[in-house]
């Protein structure tokens, strides 16, 4: 026992140094960001740091957003990378937590040099890697949800969102479902800025339509049993149950909602109905839910990008096709990537510069980042799943309206704070 | 709150008692090891997510879920006896800390063996044919299985009250947890005794599962939340007594019920607060013998 504890103190003590050692260093490296570009070389391999939370309830979106990326990776250097630089993937997992991120991220900056960082996959997480990124000047690319990113507050100019905000794909389900299905509202919200920002996203949506909130319940984030919810919901007999949570949530709720026979007389959606999600839920349950997505490898019997991409994505992985999130995952690295060559550098203002002119089509149809916020401007698939005429294993769902890329249904530049 | 009715308060009940039900099955297995053991199962939960994706599986082979109710606990209880024999009995006599973190890190290898098999996402589980839909039961719509779960719980939980209460193999159960050095000087193999409280338990814990996979995501990770869930329980019932968990199971479910209609944030504080309000006043629980832990 008493060697423990001497042995305990001990380690105590160089923990304490080499803590105050590592934030003398940060705090160094944090007031000398120029400095600190220049000494980074200017040749040799193409680093893209990319923390994702592997472990975790999200797990399987991360791993598909890793596979995804290697494609992008792939394809640049089959195609001789950058005056023959090649580039290579640096993947962490950040284990969902905000602090976890925070330290993985700081370490692919500090000691393993990347050039870029790309990945995330939630609200929280990523403002965390953001914070990190844009006090170190280096370019950081979200792959995740969020409406606070492009915010003044959490911006910079090295921030970029290359997946949808809750604003922009609960307002395309909700302009669909609310004149579609009925103007009386429901929503079962998981407790923190995920939910809110998609409750957000379906109230401005519906304003205009004269939609009528019932109530908001909320629900503790990660809950397993949402019956207790579900009585409530029935009495109030809503048109639309909105249900907005995420991963395992949201297939747990849906199950549960499809088991008290909600269905049968309200329309249930879900602001991102996630392809994983559908996949572990089943046809039965998830049977006529509507929701948003920012894409969905059906898309490629109309754009020819998504059948090159899934085609891509199906010989690296033994006939799988990519899902939402993983699409993002090889969008977020390919658009850096093009940067670098339509820059001629992989100096970094000049690569923020060369992204802000990126016109591209990647996957999914033409995309652009807008000026103010570095938002990627982009279309917004709503879609049923199905359990009847399946093409095959993977063909879930029914893409039932698109919204073409509109900087209109973004929340404009003067709302988010900044000077456009 | 606006649109509260009578029939809303009482479907409200009526979900408490289904939600309750889950727990009762969960926490009388834990409950039940720890009062004929004293081992705190922290792989609890394990067994039971094994359970239900042993479930699935058999149920995609045979396409009959009652067999499946039949072959799990019997799947997952031999799974026990095998943990039993060779990773906790040569820890018996030793520090209460032991084979709680055994059992802690057992918990893990069989989510990550689960991964390995079956992968990352979870796996799809549907109601069976025959329990699908919803009935009306006086004050509103409520769905058939989980009326079925609430009958099935009663029946098991009757058929084990009977087993130990009843018959002269229960008896010898209850003398092994009492003094098991006195059984040892009558004759009575206790290991074995010992072994078959394990099976029992862990068998429990499976079939809880396979009850638990038409009810909510069949994932690797399904078994972390239940098993703080079961813990409350057992802890409020009373570690080790049958009565306690029961009790305990169906009161934490109606409280999680009613604080989702008034106060839907709260859900899930309420069951903490239901037990830190008990502990202060009854320390062993409601049922539970003091000093059980000494």
């Amino acid at each position: 026992m008493t060697s423990t504890r001497i042995s305990k103190r001990r380690g105590g003590i160089s923990r304490r140094e080499v803590l105050a050692a590592g934030a003398g260093g940060i705090a160094l490296a944090g007031f000398t960001p120029s400095l600190f570009s220049i000494a980074k070389a200017q040749t040799g391999v193409i680093k893209i740091g990319f923390p994702v939370p592997l472990t975790g309830p999200f797990g399987a979106e991360a791993n598909d957003q890793v596979k995804a990326a290697e494609i992008a990776i792939k394809e640049f250097n089959e195609a001789g990378g950058f005056q023959g630089r090649l580039a290579e993937l640096l993947v962490r997992d950040d284990k969902l937590n905000p602090g976890e991120a925070a330290t993985r991220t700081l370490e692919l900056i500090e000691k393993d040099k990347v050039n870029y960082v790309v990945g995330s996959l939630s609200a929280a997480v990523q403002l965390s890697i953001n914070n990190v990124t844009k006090e170190r000047g280096v370019i950081f690319n979200s792959i995740s949800q969020s409406d606070a990113i492009n915010e003044v507050k959490d911006w910079s100019k090295f921030t970029f969102h290359e997946a949808l905000n809750p604003h922009m794909t609960a307002g395309a389900v909700g302009r669909y479902a609310f004149s579609k299905f009925g103007k009386k509202v429901a929503y079962l919200t998981a407790d923190y800025a995920y939910g809110h920002e998609m409750v957000r996203g379906f109230e401005s949506a519906g304003k205009p339509l004269g939609v009528q909130t019932l109530a908001d319940i909320r629900h503790p984030i990660g809950a397993s049993d949402y019956s207790a919810f579900l009585p409530r919901i029935q009495s109030l007999r809503p048109d639309v149950l909105c249900i907005c949570n995420f991963g395992r949530d949201q297939v747990n709720a849906v199950k549960q909602a499809t088991e008290f026979g909600l269905k049968e007389k309200i329309k249930i959606v879900a602001p991102v109905l996630l392809y994983t999600a559908r996949v572990a839920g089943g046809p039965e349950i998830f049977e006529g839910v509507v929701g948003g997505t920012s894409y969905y490898w059906r898309l490629e019997d109309t754009v020819p990008t998504a059948k090159a991409f899934n085609d891509k994505f199906r010989a690296a992985h033994g006939g799988a096709v990519p899902s939402d999130y993983g699409a993002l995952g090889y969008a977020g690295v390919r658009s850096v990537l093009t940067a670098v060559k339509n820059a001629g550098t992989t100096d970094t203002d000049k690569v923020v510069a060369a992204m802000r002119a990126l016109k591209y089509d990647f996957y999914k149809g033409p995309q652009y980042y807008r000026d103010c916020d570095h938002q990627s401007v982009q279309s917004v698939l709503v879609i049923e799943s199905k359990s009847k005429d399946m093409k095959d294993k993977n063909d879930v769902f029914s893409i039932v309206g698109i919204e073409n890329p509109d900087e209109k249904n973004l929340r404009s530049c003067a709302d988010l704070g900044h000077k456009a | 709150m606006s649109g509260l009715t009578l029939e809303l308060l009482l479907l409200q009940v009526v979900t408490g008692v289904a939600l309750g039900s889950v727990f009762v099955l969960l926490a009388i297995g834990l409950s039940l090891i720890f009062g004929m053991l004293t081992i705190v199962n922290f792989a609890h939960g394990a067994f039971y997510m094994v359970g239900a994706y042993m479930g699935v599986f058999l149920y995609g082979l045979t396409g009959n879920f009652w067999i499946c109710l039949i072959l799990v606990p019997l799947g997952v209880g031999s799974i026990g006896l095998v943990v039993e024999r060779f990773l906790i009995r040569p820890l018996y006599g030793r520090n209460i800390d032991d084979p709680l973190l055994l059992t802690f890190g057992l918990g893990y290898v069989f989510i990550e063996t689960i991964r390995i098999l079956f992968g990352l996402n979870g796996i799809p589980f549907s109601t069976p044919a025959g329990l699908r839909g919803a009935v009306d039961i006086g004050v509103g719509y409520f769905p058939l299985y989980r009326l079925f779960l609430i009958g099935a719980t009663a029946v098991l939980v009757l058929g084990l009250w009977l087993f130990i209460e009843k018959t002269k193999f229960g008896l010898i159960i209850r003398a092994g947890a009492r003094d098991p050095e006195i059984l040892k000087v009558l004759g009575i193999d206790v290991s074995k005794i010992w072994l078959l409280v394990f099976g029992i338990g862990t068998g429990i814990a499976g079939l809880s599962g396979i009850l638990a996979a038409p009810l909510q995501a069949v994932t690797p990770e399904m078994g972390i939340p239940v098993l703080a869930e079961a813990f409350v329980v057992t802890v409020v019932g009373g570690m080790g007594s049958l009565i306690g968990a029961v009790t305990a199971g169906l009161m934490v479910g109606i409280v999680v019920a009613m604080t989702s209609l008034f106060m839907p944030e709260m859900a899930k504080v309420s069951i903490f607060l239901l037990m830190a309000l008990v502990l202060l006043v009854r320390p062993q629980g409601l049922f539970g013998r003091a000093g059980l832990m000494g």
